[in-house]
């Protein structure tokens, strides 16, 4: 009896959260009726100082020096909190330039940051090529190119704008990218050791920085095979920045890689409204055995919705949903390639052995394992998804 | 504009409904783009919109949080009403075959999707004329956030379709030349399955007269009965009894040979809840509820037959319709039945059955019909 009732139940859950796109209507009983609570930032000062910008701006839409503070806050909003809307308000404030071929400067470097964001990446690199071209020494867009080029593989050019940006900005900032670019080229112990001597001297960087590269020392001692090291790290840059984003899926990954679920789910239990972070919740309760069928529901509701609205973005997470927790090994394999593709970090070639490996698609597999030897790649975890650089 | 009675009456169950669902799954929100939801429902000369609208939106927009403490209540909610429909409507443009269709809002409700609350606006707008190219003008929130979408659903005789409305295409121009005999079919038929599926006093009637079909009464004892073939036997009687005089009311009445007034159909209709459910507590007749099926079915028959004058059918296609209309009921009606019987077969022989769905379940349904039927025959509002 229990079961049926328990089946039931679920039946009713899972309904209600798949068709809530488009679900029942109803009027509230009582004006008391709390129907949602708004992003807490009336506490937070910045939240006042963002509104009276606001005001500003809408009296003079033409005024770029508060139309780039403006839309810098929103982006930088964004990040922090993870809420996409964000990066719409941003944009908001930088339309009178928004669809100028050659905008100022400053717009041109926030719309290559906003199209970065959605994956735009062509777009986004035309924009810094233009800025580039005007002003060689502008620092943010060439870190952001380097990083938009490495995040699509074409590591030369990234090399060239880390050496670019290493004589133009803090030089802290051109050995991270370049580490960065060694690390994805055959040189992952020597990227390491680069950047070591910066992790000494955390104590002289902004909270922020030293997080950002103890987060990458992490990543790279995790693919040498060095577990150890790679918890110490990832637990020095959690004490600096306890809701990174980045940094707090980084870590999961890490952990459930590590058979280490269960440090997963209090770690992650706060942060709900976040895909990313979700999907690693739901994939740690699987892990411990805990019951994720919630998670599960929600992640499916959200993806569904996503991909209402035609976006792409999230091809990444979607693939590493569809292949670990509803076991279609077939879609995975066919987002996961996608999103090869597009974008190629380390995560991104994980998902992609790991769906081809499960769908037993032979192809994807040696087309991911040439570019594995092309590059020189090194990543222990993927010795223990599939055994391919040891195999051939 | 008034709405269709099958809307206005499922309210109150459904605020039930969502209460419980809600207790029962924690909702937890996720970080979503902006989107709304619009759904339009095409028919001859008329659109009926349903527009979804985030609070969260809206609140950037129009500001809602009046008391500014971080949440926004049904008060505050009520108290902007004008201001959102006329706000969003000045952002929407309907025009069939170049002559605008000016849009008349009917009802706010509220809903969740997976990033929080949005407010339901529901509209109508009329068109001169019967529309074959309908072109939507979307503009909401493009101002504010270039990156909102409006994700629309279009439902017509052709049937539905999807649409993104961006920024970068707000105007977009859908043709709903019919392709003839069979797309009025399907659309007749989903509009019949849909109508039984929302319509809650329809189902609770049937179901309290099939509740006890898997039992047997001795000696005012609830009984687990012993064969599947008698209780499907009985469970047939009932839906067939049903089926049949609902279906000849619903022709008689679509097709205007006869009319009675609404308000004394849905009473009644409430009122043979409350007795079929009563019957349960207090039995008076068992073997012959497939007589209670019949008599009480002609009535619920008009209730159906009240959706189809609601649309103003063209007398050509009349037959065509009320048939699909009707086989599309059957349907919908079977397909629940068959999940029904299942479950209830399970569970008939403990006391959670015996005791907490039958006499509890329908002691429920009796207390909400009653409801029903005071609301409508009286014009009160309860719920």
């Amino acid at each position: 009896m229990n079961i049926v009732r328990l089946i039931a139940s679920v039946m009713m859950c899972g309904g209600l959260v798949a068709t809530s796109a488009w679900a029942t209507p109803y009027v509230p009983t009582q004006d008391s009726d709390i129907l949602e609570r708004l992003p807490d930032t009336v506490a937070d000062g910045r939240a006042r100082e963002l509104r009276a910008l606001r005001t500003a701006l809408t009296a003079e839409p033409d005024n770029l020096t508060l139309a780039v503070q403006l839309a810098s806050d929103y982006i930088e909003l964004g990040r922090v909190t993870g809420d996409p809307r964000y990066a719409g308000y941003a944009q908001s404030a930088l339309t009178p330039w928004w669809n100028d071929s050659a905008p100022p400067i400053p717009v041109l470097v926030l719309r290559a940051q906003l199209r970065q964001r959605v994956h735009a990446f062509d777009t986004a690199l035309a924009d810094l090529d233009l800025v580039l071209k005007t002003d060689p020494r502008e620092a943010r867009a060439r870190l952001l190119r380097a990083t938009i080029r490495q995040v699509i593989g074409d590591y030369p050019h990234a090399a060239a704008d880390c050496a670019a940006l290493a004589r133009v900005a803090n030089p802290l900032l051109g050995t991270h990218c370049r580490a960065s670019i060694m690390s994805m080229t055959g040189e992952l112990a020597q990227a390491y050791a680069l950047l070591t001597p910066a992790a000494e001297h955390i104590g002289s960087l902004d909270t922020g920085t030293a997080s950002w590269v103890l987060t990458s020392l992490a990543e790279m001692a995790d693919r040498m095979g060095d577990a150890a090291r790679a918890t110490g790290l990832f637990k020095q840059a959690l004490a600096l920045t306890p809701t990174d984003q980045y940094l707090l899926i980084a870590y999961a990954d890490f952990l459930l890689a590590e058979g280490r679920g269960a440090e997963v789910v209090p770690l992650l239990k706060p942060f709900p409204r976040v895909d990313g972070l979700l999907l690693r919740y739901a994939l740690a309760l699987q892990a411990t055995g805990a019951d994720n069928l919630d998670a599960i529901a929600q992640l499916r509701a959200r993806f569904a919705a996503s991909a209402a609205r035609g976006e792409t973005v999230h091809r990444r997470e979607q693939a590493r949903f569809v292949l670990e927790l509803e076991h279609d090994s077939v879609l995975a394999v066919k987002l996961a390639r996608d999103n090869w593709a597009v974008q190629k970090e380390p995560a991104d070639l994980r998902i992609l052995i790991a769906a081809a490996r499960a769908a037993k698609a032979d192809d994807v597999l040696e087309s991911a394992h040439r570019w594995v030897l092309d590059h020189h790649f090194q990543d222990q975890r993927l010795g223990a998804l599939a055994p391919l650089t040891a195999g051939s | 504009m008034e709405e269709p009675p099958a809307l206005v009456r499922a309210h109150g169950w459904r605020a039930i409904l969502i209460a419980l669902l809600v207790l029962a799954c924690p909702n937890v929100w996720a970080h979503k783009p902006s989107d709304s939801y619009l759904t339009l429902q095409v028919a001859d000369r008329r659109v009926d919109g349903q527009w979804d609208i985030a609070l969260r939106d809206l609140e950037y927009a129009l500001g809602l949080d009046t008391n500014q403490d971080n949440q926004i209540t049904w008060g505050e909610l009520r108290t902007h009403h004008e201001a959102i429909a006329s706000y969003a409507l000045a952002h929407l443009h309907l025009n069939a075959d170049a002559h605008d269709c000016p849009t008349t809002t009917s009802a706010h409700l509220v809903d969740s999707h997976s990033d929080g609350a949005y407010e339901v606006l529901r509209f109508t707008a009329d068109c001169p004329s019967s529309i074959t190219n309908l072109r939507v003008d979307y503009r909401l929130f493009f101002d504010l956030d270039p990156q909102h979408k409006g994700l629309l659903h279009l439902e017509s005789a052709v049937g539905t379709r999807t649409a993104i409305l961006g920024i970068d295409d707000p105007v977009q121009t859908f043709s709903l030349q019919s392709t003839g005999w069979f797309a009025a079919v399907r659309q007749y038929m989903s509009l019949g399955i849909w109508h039984i599926w929302t319509g809650f006093d329809h189902l609770l009637f049937l179901f309290s007269l099939l509740l006890p079909a898997v039992l047997t009464r001795h000696n005012k004892q609830w009984q687990a009965a012993p064969t599947l073939r008698v209780s499907l036997w009985d469970v047939a009687k009932v839906v067939t009894a049903f089926t049949l005089a609902h279906s000849v009311t619903l022709s008689l009445a679509a097709l205007g040979f006869v009319t009675i007034p609404s308000r004394l159909v849905e009473s009644t209709i409430a009122a043979s809840v409350v007795l079929a459910a009563c019957n349960n507590l207090y039995p008076v007749t068992l073997e012959r509820r497939w007589l209670l099926a019949f008599s009480f079915g002609l009535i619920h028959g008009f209730g159906f037959a009240s959706v189809l004058t609601d649309l103003g059918l063209k007398s050509g296609s009349l037959l065509t319709s009320l048939v699909a209309f009707n086989v599309g009921v059957e349907c919908g009606q079977l397909a629940l039945v068959c999940l029904f019987i299942p479950v209830v077969w399970r569970l008939r022989g403990g006391l959670f059955y015996q005791r907490l769905v039958m006499m509890g379940g329908s002691c429920a349904i009796a207390v909400l019909a009653l409801v029903w039927f005071s609301e409508r025959a009286f014009l009160i509002k309860l719920l």
